[in-house]
């Protein structure tokens, strides 16, 4: 056998058919073939206009079938249009524009200036900005090159595969993508490894779930499984138009005269990723920016700070002030050409032309206007774009520089894609947040288990050891040390620690010896090495370990180098539970079509195999996965895992001997930040299955639109009166740094929306929410629920009581929360991708923007690209305020771009000290009363050069001389008195000082004596006035020198009282920690210091700081329950009741969430609604 | 893909994820204390102290320098007569404009001048013009500078309008409204005793104007030959016309002296000086004033008592603000770095 053969063969013992094992999931009634009769039923028409001839990419390359190439670009502009677009856009600057009116009349006579000094700025100002905008796009054109140049195998006739580029890819390509490589398009599936042609598919960058999908190849395409077959494949596809919908799909394939309907089962979109799945095949539907993923980016905007739009505002009130400024002028010259120049006969006004004309004062004003406005343009700072522009240029430098935010890892430093936005950072008031992958590593981590009521697995989550360490310093009374909540996690969480409350407040960090295997932190020596025999309850351990092993849908590979296995498998929760299964001894090493082999370690080494029967897969609807199973001995079972609330609504009468332990333990694991599941069992009779097998049969083979009704009210059935065993605790550990980060905004009171593409319960579960946080939730009920009557009369009106129904919803909870009288009491709205599409129509969504500002925290989950971006344009819009995303995938890519700023996740810088960046939100620093009060100053400076300067350049000789000041020496005086005054001015805003702030300073004064004295050298024919101007006559006079000390003083001084004032009597935070950090009173009292500091947080409802202090303060009544029944009567107790009770009351009023109904009859008042009314009336 | 914004970092790109610790390391940005923004730095704390001291150090620097400057003015002794309405003949006064545009009127008009206190050569004579726009666009503008630089340029006439040329297009030089406009009064002084005292008219304008800017080969050119007649009349050479080069140098405002001469004799108190002067130039028609000067100078130029007033203001208020501060901080002190006077400790409510 040649070794490619040998692979075949290898690949082919793998072909599972999982169609045959799921009921679910790729649950499709007989292939619909569409009376051939009418093919293009509602295939016709626009919209529907795309045909694809599959294998024939060459037909798509001419009309009338022509399409896009695979070819995608991101660029704001090409080589062409840079010069003409980028021109545009910096004219777009009123300020530019104003420039380029002033350089062109500077050609003129109008003109008080050359055109030289008018335009040479001018043309250094866009220049700069342009060359800046160029970089940027080629920076982005290289990263669209990248994908571009991604290689990816394709059908180039006559069966032979070869690689070639994704931008020469065309619609009707044949292509195979392998495993974890990503679809280079949108692609129809034609087949896979499998022999059944289902394919496992991650969509994180699309929609951020995390849980792999199941795609499925229509039968008649199930033999194109090898590269010859396609030889000679031609089919035809007939499909919808390029469209941004993710979730739909409307085609038919005709091939061999058959027609056959396609569905979003079929489709593999690109961005996505194939897993677990060695190759597939697959024919492009739509290349590049024809692709679903392409279609549902937002044309990247323009991004302009706030700063900048504010900087427009004040552009066009300067402007007024300009025209205001020139046309009083411009009324004063006309006045005095009239009545004035007609007796100043040195001007000759009998021989005026236009421009002075006595005799036509009122068009001589209207020139002097145009002159005036050019005049006073320095009102209107010409580089102040610039100057802004290239100091935002350095601070995106001094970001990617930023050791702190280099990544080891990866070996990448922070990228600032944009230098636009830099001064945002400091602004922002709302962070919106995509969960999957950002907040946590996505890595499951098993790390506790409640069996039998007992809790194993002494390892402690992150929040406990951030608990424990503060407790532990706490006591040990050392009070500057590791007791601020925000060094928790300065604390490397990777050792592991070993934290023993339960028997007084010892608290050991122990490294761990152990190489770590991944997935599993779990120590408890009751349970390892095979210790669990010995335990009382061995049977229910036992039970619980297969339930691990036996009830998934992953699949074992073998690792040839270490020879253990490693498990591919749908999510990372599941691959957690395999590892732990093995580390138990219950190893799962093979999967056949109709059995799962474990073998079993403990007693004695054995295999055993369990012959799958049904697996009633895990969906979001259900949450819940059972698998019927026949064991070695014959017995059927079935194994159970879920929710903890769906499955203890399950439990038969003697199966809850557990749960109230279990429960406990629930509320624990939930405390510690771990994401749980309850597992159960239940042993059927052979009679009692094949009754209930039958009925599961016939619902399967059911044509009909309630197949999948009938399908889950059967499997419903199935899964009653089960035996509860324990639960299980994964910890998804926080990404380094990022939470962090986040904990610190919420102290610094930012906002924070949850935009996640998971699950309601994933997304909840999440390190970020402080248990007994009062959750609103709002969703559809699923219509699936309603029997068929209610369903079809309701058919017609049911989008309207949706929609009145999540109204209704808003409004009660808005009404909770403005009832709500406890000051500490907070929320968290949790709302659902399918309610949120509602809730964002434009008649809803004030309503919703309003109870989502008053809650604490903004949940949603299952939500689309688009809607992520829709939220964040709602926060922006609707509030006002700065919006900051955070994302790391291309599904966030909408609602990065949608918002003020985007981060991309590589690990973002933390705050210094968050107080003080409340100041700004709040925009302390950039007020009209500010801008007001600055222009005073600069009024104020201005009348004092001007009237200082003439009063004593009046009309005496300025030196011993006896010559008297000309022009020239007088502009120039004024000209360094301003010089001066303006420099000490920036000195005096100045709170720090590095070399670089003393060159820039008095490097300025300095330039400008030099440029006097050098352009003073020059031949009189450049110079003009300023010939010799220093050395001869303003040097040598000492009033040149007296004034501009007076002048520089005076214009100071108004400011620098104010300052003192302020420093002294009302001085702002960074005013007195600037203080207190001077005279080191922060190491000299330290109580003092930290006390301030841990004020100086905002009191936060959310974040990882807030779950410690729910621990902290867990721990702490344990601690005082003990304490107290030592040393005490019990009364004391009263004083710090359990917190253990207080969370879990918590838990239990948060889990009475709202339920909606979309059937008008019966809509139902949330639960918590009826207390509240209660509690009122 | 539109990833324009910044999500690349987070993309799995090929090779940088697993690339070997050198290519890593390359891309770890290089530690500088600039880079990493950790430069030594000063940060001064306005303290009370510091804040009075301030104040205190500008009071004692200004007022010294303040009344230094007052005495300096107050040094020069300064002769100013005004003489446009006196210098005309009484029968005239009804049409002044009349008066000074019919040159067949003598304009000779004697002035007597009394000196109030001892005057020390060299004593200075400045003519001031009053109501006098030599700062308007249009002067200031009408003259050609490489045309009175360089006999070549003499055809240079640009910017000199209206005074480009003569009638029949020869140019003139120098052209420009300004060296057309030029002042043509004379004076000559005697004193009392009949002894005449020589005015110096030599090296009244700056040295770099006459070695720099007017040339000194180039001579006048059909300057007042037209129908209009502004100012005086030029000899040749442009170069020693000083009178001339002293005019051009523009005025910043309105009301302005402008350097005659010089006389190099001593002055004693309530000598009584003679002046023949010949009032030939015109500002009845705007109505401005004409006076002669004569002034001594000291270190600090002319009269004007304003820069020591200054002084004194500024230094005195700075002298009364750092009092004030010194009384507000007793009255009402504050510890510095005291922590209750950050905001979450003076507002509890907001917590």
């Amino acid at each position: 056998m040649t070794r490619a053969e040998k692979i075949r063969d290898k690949l082919r013992r793998e072909k599972l058919r999982w169609s045959k094992i799921y009921t679910f999931n790729c649950a499709r009634a007989n292939p619909e073939l569409i009376d051939f009769a009418n093919p293009f039923n509602g295939l016709q028409g626009p919209g529907f206009s795309r045909k694809v001839q599959c294998n024939q990419p060459s037909l798509h390359r001419r009309k009338p079938l022509h399409y896009p190439s695979n070819y995608i670009s991101t660029t704001k502009y090409n080589i062409i249009t840079f010069l003409p677009k980028a021109i545009f856009e910096q004219f777009r600057r009123v300020a530019n524009l104003y420039f380029l009116l002033a350089a062109v009349l500077s050609l003129t006579p109008i003109a008080p200036f050359s055109a030289v000094s008018m335009i040479a700025p001018l043309a250094f100002v866009v220049g700069l900005s342009m060359a800046k905008e160029a970089v940027e796009d080629w920076r982005r054109f290289m990263q669209d090159m990248k994908v571009n140049k991604r290689k990816v195998s394709i059908h180039k006739g006559d069966g032979n595969f070869y690689y070639k580029k994704w931008h020469k890819i065309f619609v009707g390509d044949v292509v195979k993508v392998e495993k974890d490589h990503f679809f280079p398009a949108d692609l129809l599936l034609l087949s896979s490894s499998y022999e059944d042609g289902i394919c496992y598919v991650e969509t994180m960058n699309l929609d951020g779930e995390t849980n792999l999908k199941v795609k499925r190849a229509l039968d008649v395409t199930l033999h194109f499984d090898e590269d010859k077959t396609f030889k000679d494949f031609y089919a035809t596809i007939r499909c919808e138009d390029p469209n941004p919908s993710l979730y739909t799909f409307v085609g038919n394939l005709e091939y061999e005269k058959q027609v056959c309907s396609l569905d979003p089962n079929q489709i593999l979109l690109r961005d996505s990723k194939l897993r677990n799945t060695s190759y597939i095949y697959g024919v492009v539907i739509f290349t590049g920016h024809d692709s679903k993923v392409m279609q549902n980016s937002t044309e990247s905007p323009s991004k302009r700070s706030s700063i900048e739009k504010k900087m427009d505002y004040i552009i066009y009130i300067l402007f007024t002030l300009l025209v205001l400024i020139s046309l009083i002028s411009s009324i004063g010259y006309a006045v005095y050409t009239k009545f004035g120049m007609r007796n100043w006969w040195y001007l000759q006004p009998e021989n005026a032309s236009t421009l002075y004309n006595p005799l036509m004062p009122a068009l001589s004003g209207i020139f002097h206007l145009v002159t005036a406005l050019i005049m006073y343009g320095y009102l209107i700072p010409v580089s102040l774009y610039v100057s802004i522009e290239v100091v935002k240029v350095l601070q995106a430098m001094f970001i990617n520089q930023d050791i702190q935010m280099y990544d080891e890892d990866t070996g990448k430093p922070a990228e600032a894609r944009t230098s636009n936005l830099n001064e945002e950072l400091g602004q922002v008031d709302t962070i919106l947040s995509d969960k999957t992958g950002t907040l946590t590593c996505n890595q499951m981590d098993f790390l506790k288990c409640s069996i039998a009521g007992v809790s194993y697995g002494v390892g402690s989550s992150e929040v406990e050891i951030a608990a424990a360490k503060h407790i532990a310093s706490e006591f040990s009374g050392s009070p500057g040390h590791n007791c601020f909540p925000a060094d928790y996690w300065d604390n490397n969480v990777d050792d592991s620690s070993v934290i023993q409350l339960e028997d007084g407040i010892t608290c050991k960090v122990v490294k761990d010896p152990k190489p770590k295997i991944k997935g599993f932190s779990f120590e408890d020596d009751r349970l390892m090495q095979g210790n669990w025999v010995k335990e009382p309850s061995r049977g229910t351990l036992q039970m619980f370990f297969r339930v691990l092993a036996v009830c998934h849908t992953a699949i074992p590979e073998h690792d040839e180098e270490n020879g253990t296995f490693t498990y591919e498998a749908e999510s990372p929760d599941e691959g957690a539970f395999l590892v732990a299964a093995r580390e138990f001894g219950f190893e799962f090493f093979k999967r056949t079509q109709s059995s799962v082999f474990i073998r079993e370690s403990y007693p004695n080494p054995l295999e055993r195999e369990f012959k799958i029967l049904n697996l009633l897969e895990f969906n979001s609807k259900r949450k819940r996965m059972s698998v019927i199973v026949r064991d070695d001995s014959g017995q059927i079972i079935l194994f159970c895992k879920g929710a903890d609330s769906i499955i203890f609504d399950r439990l038969s009468k003697n199966g809850k001997m557990y749960e109230a332990d279990t429960m406990k333990h629930l509320n624990e694991f939930g405390e510690a930040g771990l994401r749980t599941l309850a597992l159960a069992y239940k042993v059927l009779d052979e009679s009692e299955y094949s009754t209930w097998n039958a009925e599961f049969l016939r619902a399967k083979t059911a044509i009909g639109l309630d197949r999948d009704a009938q399908l889950e009210q059967v499997a419903d059935l199935m899964e009653r009166e089960l035996v509860l065993i324990g639960a299980t605790a994964v910890e998804d550990k926080l990404q380094k740094g990022v939470p962090q980060c986040i904990d610190k905004l919420a102290q610094a009171g930012l906002k924070i929306w949850l935009l996640t593409g998971d699950k309601m319960e994933t997304a909840v579960n999440i390190g970020l929410l402080r248990l007994g946080l009062k959750q609103i939730s709002i969703s559809t009920m699923n219509t699936d629920f309603l029997d068929q009557d209610a369903k079809k009369a309701f058919l017609s009106c049911l989008e309207q009581n949706i929609k009145d129904n999540i109204l209704l919803q808003i409004t009660n909870a808005s009404r909770m929360v403005k009832l709500e009288k406890d000051p500490h009491a907070a929320f968290a709205l949790i709302i659902d991708g399918k309610a949120l599409s509602y809730a964002l129509e434009d008649d809803m969504k004030h309503h919703f923007l309003g109870l989502a500002v008053d809650c604490a925290s903004v949940i949603c989950c299952r939500v689309s690209p688009k809607q992520k971006a829709l939220v964040t344009r709602l926060v922006k819009e609707g509030t006002g305020k700065t919006t900051l995303a955070i994302g790391d995938g291309a599904n966030d890519v909408g609602m990065i771009q949608e918002a003020d700023i985007g981060v991309g996740i590589s690990g973002v810088e933390g705050m210094q000290f968050p107080a003080l960046y409340q100041q700004g939100p709040k925009n302390l620093f950039f007020d009209w009363s500010r801008i007001i009060a600055w222009t005073a100053n600069g009024l104020y400076s201005s009348i004092v050069v001007f009237f200082i300067n003439i009063s004593i350049f009046y009309d005496q000789a300025f030196q011993s001389e006896g010559q008297t000041a000309d022009m020239a020496a007088m502009g120039t005086t004024m000209f360094t008195c301003i010089i001066w005054a303006v420099n000490l001015q920036i000195a005096l805003t100045m709170s720090h000082f590095t070399w670089i702030q003393h060159l820039f300073v008095w490097g300025s004064v300095s330039t400008w004596y030099l440029f006097l004295f050098g352009y003073g050298f020059m031949s009189p024919v450049i110079s003009g006035n300023a010939f010799h101007i220093l050395i001869e006559s303003l040097g040598p006079a000492p009033i040149y020198w007296i004034t501009t000390f007076l002048v520089a003083a005076a214009c100071n001084l108004p400011y620098f009282a104010h300052l003192s004032y302020q420093r002294l009597f009302y001085p702002l935070d960074h005013h007195v920690i600037q203080e207190i950090k001077y005279f080191k009173k922060d190491l000299t009292d330290e109580q003092m210091w930290t006390r301030e500091r841990s004020k100086a947080r905002q009191e936060t409802k959310i974040g990882f700081t807030a779950r410690v202090d729910a621990k902290i303060r867990q721990l702490k009544g344990k601690l005082q329950k003990k304490t107290s029944n030592l040393f005490n009567p019990p009364k004391h107790e009263i004083n710090l009741p359990p917190p253990c009770i207080y969370s879990t009351a918590n838990l239990a009023f948060s889990r009475q969430n709202f339920i909606a109904s979309p059937n008008l009859h019966q809509v139902e008042t949330p639960l918590p609604l009826h207390l509240e009314m209660k509690v009122k009336n | 893909m539109k990833n324009d914004t910044g999500i690349s970092a987070a993309r799995p790109s090929a090779g940088s994820g697993d690339g070997n610790a050198a290519r890593r390391n390359s891309n770890r940005p290089k530690y500088s204390r600039f880079t990493q923004q950790e430069l030594p730095a000063c940060k001064p704390i306005l303290t009370p102290q510091w804040v009075i001291s301030v104040f205190t150090l500008i009071g004692v620097i200004f007022i010294p320098i303040g009344v230094v400057a007052l005495l300096a003015s107050n040094d020069v002794v300064e002769i100013v007569d005004r003489y446009e309405i006196a210098c005309v003949p009484p029968n005239m006064t009804h049409d002044k404009i009349g008066y000074i545009q019919n040159p067949s009127i003598s304009k000779t008009c004697t002035r007597k001048l009394k000196v109030p206190k001892d005057m020390d050569k060299p004593i200075y004579v400045y003519y001031q013009l009053d109501n006098f726009y030599q700062n308007h666009r249009r002067y200031v503008k009408s003259r050609n500078d490489q045309q009175l630089r360089d006999a070549s340029k003499a055809n240079e006439t640009s910017g000199c309008d209206p005074e480009k040329t003569t009638a029949d297009g020869m140019p003139i030089v120098p052209c420009g409204l300004i060296a057309w406009s030029l002042f043509n009064d004379t004076y000559s002084f005697n004193r009392g005793n009949g002894e005449a005292m020589i005015v110096n008219k030599k090296d009244i304008s700056w040295k770099s104007d006459r070695d720099h800017k007017f040339g000194s080969d180039v001579y006048p050119k059909n300057f007042q030959n037209g129908a209009l007649i502004g100012g005086g009349k030029l000899d040749p050479k442009l170069s020693e016309q000083e009178d001339l080069i002293v005019w051009m140098r523009t005025a910043a405002l309105p009301t302005f002296r402008k350097l005659y001469g010089r006389i190099d004799v001593d002055l004693k108190e309530n000598d009584i000086i003679t002046v023949a002067l010949e009032n030939n130039y015109n500002t009845y028609s705007f109505g401005g004033k004409k006076k002669l000067v004569l002034s001594t100078t000291t270190w600090l130029g002319g009269r004007n008592s304003f820069l020591g007033i200054a002084y004194l203001s500024v230094g005195g208020l700075c002298f009364f603000l750092s009092t004030a501060f010194t009384v507000v901080s007793l009255v009402k002190p504050r510890t510095i770095g005291d922590p209750s006077y950050l905001s979450w400790n003076r507002n509890p409510a907001s917590q």
